[in-house]
């Protein structure tokens, strides 16, 4: 065969000039937004339907509890009336349908928004550093600022996509609060994508970033419900430091406020412009807060050993977390305590909540019964450190070193199970603090909790243990159960759908009677679990 | 001599892709064996499955007379590995892994009693400082802060201050810079002297034509070649340049000697007649020789084969029944 050589054509000059000129700051931002909507296909349109779900339900599940205009306003004027309630999900503005709509929820959906940008945004720009892979990108025809930008436009995706659902879905109970409900939520999620997008430009690390944002969540929330629990019109200072204060004082379905938006506009724009201005001032790959140099010699001599290096931090977190929480719910039980006890219809509420008889104690269960379910969450990421583990290929020098695949994985359970004992005795404990009474009964019913969440450890690793590939499968066990003890009764779901979910099947506590069979059979469920993946692990390849 | 190494018949399916086909490997205890092929052909699945990560669907497959699969922890205890791709814990420093490693694999033996009573981390604390030293590694930097090179150093470091009798290295050097692979060739020798076993895949040919007292050479799942160096080059050609006196009479239907090219110098003062170039395999030379002397020679050069040259044929070889193959399709899509 011949090679025959045809000179390449000389480039003209004028399109040699026009490459050369300005660095083109945005090049390939079209490119990498399709790549990152491709990359999200599955875990975005899953966050945003569950949150729609959400929010669409709600009008109809309240219309067959609180039927008459009547009903709705008593409710709207005993929720207004009590501090606690307010400090949970903000002042009531208006009692028609859709204003209990927003009251109810948006706050939630909001937050909901929040946790999927910062997800979105810090997954397509820290991460991406941290991993190497940006490098690839930018060698590539990309400009300066087209990965953060694509980021951002990413989560503006998402959070339109979700405002124009709740706008369409709500239209019946009035277009205009509708339009306000929808607006609110998106652009707080726009709100919280832009602080994510400064915080990715301060870490090293993207695990680092998410934390951090999330925690930034965290204090919007509490700032809001201080605000609240002070004043019945959202009219605190506190209310309106947090974003997620604003989405509440925009007031859809309630007279809007439209200008509230202006400050959702001017804090996405502040952040997003301060996001910009940081990621200019850095190199690919560095941080404003470098790490430090770490120890010359190690004192690590075991596998478990390392396990606890790896997850002390997150056990530490989710411990506070739990007290955290544990005691703002207690407060609150203390403060719906206080409520009129024999007021019928607020009962329903709280026993739609998912309690029995017993205004206090119905709380109190409902409480437990949460924190159960997010400890499930807790489980789940603890189990699939082992397939993070696997498949970044950190296990395999242990593995190729006297390690067996027993200790390894025994290492990292040990401190999933161990430790949903502990962040659940941390979050019973917070609970009776924040109430100040009932210690014993209180941790009992967090511990009586403890057997449902290890069933869904107990899946996490027999997933992993099948195949790496199922392992996220889990995180969709979790999502289910969550998903379907919130907003399953309220739903009207057929039990058997309900029963799917291990925490359906635990006694109601403190306040019901204590059945042991559940508690016993799902402890034996999950050992089962957990030794066929276990099992299963020793006999198949490790990923490569 | 024993063998630390001894693989028959290896078979490894991933879905429908066959990584081993038949594969064979026998290494000597104490030898420093090169484990040579392209990308892809195989080189990382034999040693996963050696490291008992990978378990074969047939095949025999023994390390130091334990199964891989079945007396993983024990053999472990007598094995190091570097990874040809390192990845560390972000959080942990280089230091700490090295540690690390070295409990691990001499942690049992320290903690029942056995030799090295003031070890730290399993480690010769001498052995460990001095080869930190001489890779020129920080190791108080954070896993994530750590360059390729520089986590291959600490994988590096960590296998060669453990105390094990065999040592596989998965292409270890991708990432070091020519001072430190320098580095890394004098750390391999003294350990080879100081007995141990050293399977060395790579496909940096002069390291392997540097370091390895044999080779195996795989293509596609299955063994093409094993032996020494030298047997090896018996396999092969040598080029030969030689300026005549004489016509090369008879040399083109000598067996053995390949793309002859004879170029007429004309007449030249110091009585050189003709230039001859050419291929002779390696077992024929003697009498090839024979026939260039009858010639009258003035000047020879003679250039033994590189394992480039070895790897190569063995490689083009399969290039080229690719392109047979493919041929066809391949005008029509051109």
């Amino acid at each position: 065969m011949t090679v025959t050589t045809t000179p390449a054509p000389a480039p003209a000059p004028g399109a040699f000039a026009a490459r050369a000129g300005g660095s083109r700051p945005l090049a390939g931002t079209g490119t990498l937004l399709r790549f990152a909507l491709r990359r999200d296909r599955v875990m975005m349109p899953l966050w945003i339907g569950v949150t729609a779900l959400m929010v669409l339900s709600l009008p109809a599940s309240l219309k067959s509890v609180y039927g008459t205009p009547a009903e709705r306003a008593v409710l709207a004027q005993q929720m207004l009336a009590n501090n606690s309630l307010r400090a949970t999900y903000g002042p009531v503005f208006s009692d028609s349908l859709g204003g209990l709509t927003a009251w109810r929820i948006g706050v939630y959906a909001g937050i909901l928004a929040a946790v999927m940008s910062l997800i979105v945004v810090v997954r397509h720009t820290r991460d991406e550093e941290e991993s190497g892979r940006q490098e690839l990108v930018s060698a590539a025809m990309v400009g300066r600022r087209a990965p953060l930008t694509a980021a951002l436009l990413a989560a503006l995706v998402a959070n339109g996509v979700l405002a124009l659902i709740v706008t369409g879905g709500l239209a019946g109970q009035g277009a205009a609060g509708a339009l306000a409900l929808g607006l609110a939520i998106g652009a707080t999620g726009m709100v919280f994508a832009t602080m994510a997008a400064i915080v990715a430009q301060l870490t090293e690390s993207g695990r680092l970033a998410k934390g951090l944002t999330g925690a930034l969540i965290g204090a919007a929330f509490v700032l809001r419900a201080a605000g609240d629990s002070a004043t019945d019109d959202g009219s605190s200072a506190l209310t309106w430091i947090s974003p997620l204060g604003w989405l509440e004082n925009l007031r859809a379905f309630a007279d809007e406020r439209w200008w509230v938006l202006l400050l959702f506009a001017a804090a996405v724009a502040a952040q997003g412009a301060a996001a910009y201005v940081l990621a200019g001032r850095r190199d690919v790959g560095m941080s404003f807060l470098p790490t430090r140099p770490g120890p010359a010699t190690g004192r690590l001599g075991t596998a478990g050993a390392l396990a606890w290096r790896l997850q002390r931090g997150a056990v530490l977190g989710w411990s506070l977390g739990f007290l955290a929480a544990g005691a703002a719910f207690g407060g609150i039980t203390k403060g719906a305590a206080d409520l009129v006890g024999s007021n019928a219809k607020t009962r329903e509420i709280i026993e739609r909540m998912g309690g029995q008889a017993g205004l206090t104690d119905a709380f109190l269960a409902a409480m437990v019964n949460m924190l159960g379910m997010v400890a499930a969450l807790y489980v789940v990421s603890s189990v699939l450190r082992l397939h993070g583990e696997e498949t970044s290929q950190r296990a395999e020098p242990l593995l190729a070193a006297a390690v067996g695949r027993l200790r390894w994985a025994g290492g990292h359970l040990v401190l999933a199970f161990g430790g949903t004992v502990v962040v659940m005795l941390l979050g019973g404990l917070g609970l009776a603090l924040g109430y100040g009474a009932e210690y014993g009964a209180i941790l009992g019913a967090c511990l009586v909790q403890v057997p449902a969440v290890w069933t869904l450890g107990g899946l996490a690793v027999l997933l992993y243990g099948l195949s790496p590939r199922l392992a996220p499968g889990a995180w969709a066990a979790a999502g289910l159960a969550l998903l379907l003890g919130w907003i399953g009764p309220a739903l009207k779901i057929p039990q058997a759908v309900l029963d799917l979910s291990p925490f359906g099947h635990l006694p109601r506590l403190p306040g019901g009677t204590m059945t042991w069979t559940p508690v016993l059979v799902l402890t034996a469920i999950a050992a089962a679990l957990t030794a066929a993946g276990l099992a299963c692990l020793r006999r198949r390849d490790l990923a490569t | 001599m024993t063998k630390a190494i001894s693989v028959a018949g290896l078979h490894k399916s991933f879905g429908t892709t066959h990584a081993l086909d038949g594969l064979d490997l026998e290494v000597e205890a104490g030898e420093v064996h090169g484990f040579l092929g392209p990308n892809g052909s195989g080189k990382s699945t034999t040693i996963r499955v050696l490291l008992g990560l990978l378990r074969a669907d047939s095949g025999t497959a023994r390390m130091l007379d334990m199964d891989p699969w079945t007396d993983a922890v024990e053999l472990h205890r007598r094995v190091a590995y570097v990874p040809g791709d390192v990845t560390l814990w972000r959080n942990l420093s280089g230091g700490e892994v090295i540690d690390l490693y070295g409990r691990l694999h001499d942690g049992g033996r320290a903690r029942r009693g056995g030799r090295g009573g003031g070890r730290a981390g399993g480690l010769d604390p001498a052995r460990r400082a001095d080869l930190i030293e001489r890779f020129e590694l920080d190791p108080t930097k954070k896993g994530r802060t750590y360059s390729k090179g520089n986590r291959q150093k600490v994988a590096l470091v960590a296998a060669f201050a453990s105390d094990v009798d065999v040592l596989i290295l998965d292409e270890p050097t991708s990432g070091l810079d020519p001072l430190m692979e320098e580095v890394f060739q004098k750390c391999v020798r003294e350990e080879r002297d100081r007995g141990r076993t050293i399977l060395l895949s790579s496909h940096i040919l002069s390291e392997v034509e540097e370091l390895c007292d044999r080779v195996s050479i795989i293509r596609k799942g299955r063994t093409v070649e094993s032996g020494t160096l030298a047997d090896l080059r018996h396999l092969t050609r040598t080029s030969v340049t030689a300026e005549l006196t004489g016509p090369p009479n008879g040399l083109a239907s000598l067996p053995g000697v390949h793309e002859l090219d004879v170029q007429d110098a004309g007449v030249r003062h110091d009585g050189v007649r003709c230039k001859v170039r050419f291929q002779a395999d390696s077992d024929k030379l003697n009498a090839v020789l024979r026939s260039l002397t009858d010639s009258g020679v003035r000047s020879l050069t003679s250039t033994p084969p590189t394992l480039e040259e070895l790897f190569l044929r063995h490689y083009q070889d399969d290039v080229r029944a690719d392109d047979r193959a493919d041929g066809s399709e391949e005008t029509v899509t051109r």
